[in-house]
This record gives C-alpha cells, structure tokens and sequence, in this order.
C-alpha cells in the first residue's frame, strides 16, 4: 500500500463561543479565542489517500485530481471566509481544529474514487494540528 | 459509507538542554566507539522539539478533545519545567542510571504525561535536531502501529 499527501493552505477567521455557557465560562474555556470580534489563521490541510497504484499509471490517484477534489471541497468553501458563519457544515460547532478536520474528513471522503482517505490533518499554526483517520474496526455508527 | 473517525491532537513544546551518552557498562574504548562525540565528558546540547499527541472523544459543548488551557500548564509542569535548560545527566533523576538517549527521553517524557487525565496521551515524538526524530506510542504501540 502507498500513502500519498496533498497539502493545501487556507485562511480563514473564527472564534469560539458556546450559546449554552455563560460569558464567563465561555471566557474561561476559551480564552482569548472568545474574543466575538473573531481572528484568523492560515491553516495548512494535509490529505492522504492511501492505495494501490494503478499498473497503467503508476498512479494511486492523479494528484492533480486530488488538487482539484480539495480545491472545490475545502478552499472554496472556507478559504478567506468566516467559519463560525459562513460554512454551513460547521453551523453549531465550535470551530476547532478538530471539528474542522472532522468535518474536511467528511466533505473529502464521498469524494475519493481511487485509493481510499487515509488522513486528513489540519494544521492551525506551526505548533498545533489535529488529525481525523478512521477509527480502526470503527465501521458503522458516526462519529 | 462513512465510520467512527478518530481525532487526535498534537502539539508542539520547546527545551534546551545539554546531555553526554555515557555508560558505565562499558569500557572507554566501547563508550568511544559507540557514542563517539556526543560521549564528550563536558557534554552538549540541543534544541528538542516534543511533539504531544492526545486522542479521545470531541466534546461537543467545547469542540476538543482537550482543552491546550489543560494541556499546555500539564506539559510545562511536567516536562518543560525539569527539562529546560537543565543538564539531563544530572538533574533528571532517570538519567542518572540510564543513558539519555533521545529514545529513552521519548519514553521518560511518555511517562510523565501518561497521567493527563482529560484525554489518552497516544505519542510523544522528539525532534532531537531538524535531521533526527524518535517516536514513542507506549509498549504496545499505536493502533496504527498495530495495522502495518
């Protein structure tokens, strides 16, 4: 089996603010991330696709189809837009590096005809990413 | 058709120290021939880079799986306190009896974070210098691990 990884770079804003706490609890779960006025990052996705190369091509998946799968899927959805309202997958969660790589996992997954999704990471800063795979026997009930 | 997924976090800290591999099971000949410069009985140093990956459950009120205002105090308490800027030979009780090879401070620092209690700690992995890392997933390995 082969691994192969396509990064993309996006920007975005967010913040974080849970309706069902108090303004102070949200200020001391989340912290300077409450601030309402929002802030950004550039995030940088990393996709793996894993399988078997095709004998004719040599390929596990033409990455300029996966370039493509990630273009439509991730950038034009939430490249330089606001998370927490204007991408409708992640209406009512909390816009985490987690719930974003969740959420990725599930717009790429339908998506990839040849080899399967193996990972997707997303990486906040340099210093913090999270990082979606299947749960190994996980099959069936969703996450 | 879509699974469970697994989400995990990492994160990345920062220390300084300096450390000599020497051991007294071996004879100045063997200790030179296996450890040759980083044997220098004045020691030396390196910028390590720890990686710390945590997995569990995302909570759905916060979006985590667990909070870095957790994480981050527990690391610094643990590891980055004792081991920044600190000679590992000597001020790391562990490293009195055992060589500190970056091998045997992934698995010391895996030790002291075993007991974060807000999610399962499921590597640590070191970056002695750009060139060389280590990887530690417990005894029993990462599930991944387990798949190959």
């Amino acid at each position: 089996m082969i691994r192969i990884t396509r990064k993309l770079e996006f920007s975005a804003a967010h913040f974080y603010h849970n309706p069902n706490f108090s303004a102070e609890e949200n200020r001391r779960i989340f912290g300077k991330c409450n601030n309402p006025h929002g802030h950004g990052h550039n995030y940088v996705l990393e996709v793996t696709v894993a399988g078997e190369p095709d004998p004719a091509t040599g390929m596990v998946l033409d990455l300029k189809e996966l370039k493509d799968i990630l273009q439509r899927e991730v950038a034009d959805r939430m490249d330089h837009r606001h998370l927490n309202y204007e991408v409708p997958e992640l209406a009512g969660k909390i816009p985490t590096c987690e719930n974003i790589a969740a959420v990725i996992w599930r717009l790429l997954e339908p998506k990839i005809m040849k080899g399967r999704l193996d990972r997707v990471r997303v990486h906040e800063s340099a210093d913090l990413f999270a990082e979606c795979t299947a749960e190994p026997n996980g099959a069936g009930a969703r996450a | 058709m879509s699974g469970r997924l697994k989400l995990s976090l990492t994160r990345r800290y920062r220390f300084a120290a300096s450390h000599r591999l020497y051991s007294s099971a071996f004879s100045e000949a063997e200790n030179k021939r296996l450890y040759g410069k980083c044997g220098n009985p004045y020691g030396h140093g390196h910028n390590y880079v720890v990686e710390v990956t945590i997995t569990g459950p995302v909570d759905d009120e916060t979006g985590m799986v667990a909070n870095l205002g957790e994480l981050d105090p527990f690391v610094e308490r643990e590891v980055i306190e004792p081991f920044d800027q600190r000679y590992l030979n000597e001020e790391i009780a562990e490293f009195r009896e055992k060589v500190p090879t970056t091998e045997n401070i992934c698995r010391e620092i895996y030790r002291r974070l075993k007991g974060f209690s807000a999610a399962r700690l499921e590597k640590v992995r070191i970056e002695e210098t750009s060139n060389n890392s280590f990887e530690f997933a417990g005894e029993q390995g990462s599930a991944r691990d387990a798949a190959r």
